[in-house]
C-alpha cells in the first residue's frame, strides 16, 4: 500500500466516523422531539461541537493530501468529493441542533394530531433512512445505492409541500397552538433539506466512482444506468 | 537527545560564504527534505554529516554538527567510523562494475567480515529493505550493470543500508530517473523511515511534500523557514518560501 493509499484509506474511515456522528445526531433528535426529551435535545447541542471540530479536521486532513501527495484522477476525485461530503455532513449537523433546539424551547408536547397531519416523524425516519444510504453508498462506492436517493428525496419534497396545508388547518382549527404550529412547519423544513444535502452527498459519490457530473440534472438525467467512464 | 542537530554553522569555500548560520534539529526516524533553488547551500549542508565537505580544498566549517548529541568534527571522530553510521545515496546511481550480490556486500567485505552466512543474510536483507530482492533474487551473480536505472539506484540505498547506518542521506536521489523509478524509491523512503533518519535534498517540491515530515528552505546559503512539511506546503510563514514552492522564483 503506497502512502497515497494509507491516507486515502485512513480518510475515508474518519469521514465513515463523521456519517455515523451525523446520523446518531439526526436519530437522537428525532426521539428527543418524539418523546420531548430535553435532556437528550441537550446532549445533541454538546455533540455539534465534536461534528464541527470533525468537519474542521477532515477539512485539514483533505488541504494535507492535496497539498502533499498530489493526488489525481480516481483519488483526486475522492478528495474532492470528501470535501463536499464533508461540509454536506456539517450542514446535517446544524439541522439537527436547530431541532434539537426547537425541542429545547418548546412549552407543551407538540400535538399528536399536528404530528400524524404534518408526517413529521415519517419524515424523520425517510430523511434518517436516506442519510444511511447515502453513508453505505460511500462505503461501499455504491452507486446505484446513490441514484435511489434522488427518489427518495422526492418523497421528503412531497411531505414539505402537504405540510403547508396541513399546517394551515391545524392553525384555524387550533389558533391558541400558532407558536407550535410554526415549529412545526420549521421542522419539515429543515429536514426537507436534509434530503437535499443527502442528494449533493450522492451526487459527489457518483461524480467520485463514475467521474459523471450529475448537478443540475432532472430526475430522469440521474437516474440513467451508470455507463462505462469508471476509472 | 536529538538525532541530528546543526548548531549555527557557517561553511566558506574560500572566501565564498556558502552557508551562514544554520541551526537545524532533526528528531529519529523522520524525514526532512532540504529545498531550494540551485547554489542555495542545501547539498552542501547536507554533504556536513558525513564530511564530505572535508575532501574539498580551501572549505572552513565553523559551528557545530551533532549526531547523536557528539559533534562529527571534534578530533576524538574516526571518519571511517562516522560514515558507517551515516549512509550516503548520490543524484545518479553509481554501482561498482561488480555483481549485484557484491555491490551490497562490498560495505561489509572492506569492513573485515567475511562470515559467508552472515554476508548472505545481510545482503538479502538490505535489498529487501531497498525494494528490489524480488526483483534481483534469480540473479544475483549477474553484474550490476544491466540492471535498470532505477534498480541501479535501489541498489545503491541497499549498498548503504547493508552496514546498518543510522542516518541516510539522499542527495537527489530520483532526479535522474523515471517517473515509475521514482515512485518506487519514494514509497522506499517512506518505508525505511521507521529504522532510519533520512535527510534528502531535492529538487523536486511535490518530493518533498510526498516523502518528508520537515522541510527546510535554504536560499542563498541561509535556512529561510524549517517547519513540519505540512506547515511549509499549505501556509508556510516566510514570502519567499511561498514564492518558491509555488514556483514564482527560483
Amino acid at each position: 500500500m503506497t502512502h497515497l493509499d494509507i491516507e486515502l484509506k485512513s480518510l475515508k474511515t474518519d469521514m465513515l466516523e463523521m456519517f455515523s456522528l451525523v446520523k446518531n445526531q439526526l436519530e437522537k433528535t428525532k426521539d428527543a422531539l418524539t418523546s420531548l426529551d430535553k435532556d437528550l435535545a441537550r446532549e445533541v447541542m454538546v455533540n455539534e461541537k465534536r461534528v464541527n471540530g470533525f468537519e474542521l479536521k477532515l477539512d485539514r486532513d483533505c488541504e494535507n493530501i492535496i497539498a502533499l501527495l498530489n493526488p489525481v484522477a480516481v483519488d483526486l476525485r475522492f478528495v474532492l468529493a470528501a470535501l463536499k461530503i464533508n461540509s454536506n455532513l456539517e450542514r446535517v449537523g446544524d439541522i439537527a441542533d436547530g431541532i434539537a433546539k426547537f425541542v429545547l424551547n418548546i412549552k407543551l408536547d407538540v400535538e399528536p394530531q399536528l404530528l400524524q397531519t404534518t408526517r413529521l416523524v415519517e419524515m424523520f425516519e425517510i430523511a434518517i433512512g436516506i442519510l444511511k444510504d447515502v453513508m453505505e453508498a460511500f462505503d461501499k462506492e455504491d452507486t446505484a445505492l446513490a441514484r435511489s436517493v434522488f427518489k427518495k428525496d422526492e418523497v421528503l419534497d412531497e411531505i414539505n409541500v402537504d405540510a403547508n396545508t396541513a399546517v394551515a388547518e391545524f392553525i384555524r382549527a387550533n389558533n391558541d397552538r400558532i407558536n407550535q404550529s410554526l415549529y412545526t412547519l420549521s421542522t419539515i423544513r429543515k429536514l426537507e433539506r436534509v434530503g437535499d444535502q443527502c442528494k449533493n452527498i450522492a451526487e459527489e459519490i457518483i461524480f467520485y466512482v463514475e467521474a459523471k457530473v450529475l448537478k443540475h440534472k432532472s430526475l430522469s438525467q440521474k437516474e440513467e444506468l451508470p455507463g462505462e467512464t469508471k476509472n | 537527545m536529538h538525532k541530528i542537530e546543526s548548531k549555527d554553522v557557517h561553511l566558506y569555500y574560500g572566501s565564498f560564504h556558502a552557508l551562514k548560520g544554520i541551526s537545524i534539529v532533526i528528531e529519529k526516524n523522520t524525514v526532512t527534505a532540504l529545498i531550494g533553488p540551485s547554489g542555495c547551500g542545501k547539498s552542501t549542508y547536507l554533504r556536513l554529516f558525513n564530511r564530505m565537505n572535508d575532501l574539498i580544498d580551501n572549505v572552513k566549517i565553523e559551528g557545530q554538527c551533532l549526531i547523536d548529541g557528539k559533534n562529527i568534527y571534534s578530533r576524538e571522530i574516526n571518519i571511517e567510523d562516522l560514515r558507517k553510521r551515516v549512509g550516503m545515496v548520490f543524484q545518479k546511481p553509481n554501482p561498482f562494475p561488480k555483481t549485484i550480490f557484491e555491490n551490497v556486500a562490498y560495505g561489509l567485505r572492506v569492513n573485515g567480515i567475511t562470515h559467508s552466512t552472515f554476508i548472505e543474510e545481510r545482503v538479502e536483507r538490505s535489498l529487501r529493505q531497498a525494494a528490489l530482492w524480488e526483483e534481483v533474487k534469480d540473479k544475483l551473480k549477474k553484474s550490476a550493470m544491466e540492471l535498470s536505472g532505477g534498480q541501479q539506484q535501489r541498489l545503491c540505498i541497499a549498498r548503504a543500508l547493508s552496514i546498518e547506518p543510522s542516518v541516510l542521506l539522499m542527495d537527489e536521489p530520483a532526479s535522474a530517473l523515471d517517473p515509475i523509478s521514482t515512485a518506487k524509491i519514494e514509497e522506499l523512503i517512506y518505508e525505511l523511515k521507521s529504522e532510519y533518519t533520512i535527510m534528502i535534498v531535492t529538487h523536486n517540491m511535490q518530493q518533498a511534500g510526498r516523502v518528508s515530515d520537515y522541510t527546510g528552505f535554504f536560499y542563498l546559503g541561509e535556512l529561510i523557514e524549517f517547519d513540519t512539511t505540512k506547515k511549509i506546503f499549505t501556509n508556510p510563514t516566510d514570502t519567499r518560501t511561498q514564492n518558491y514552492i509555488t514556483g514564482r522564483f527560483g
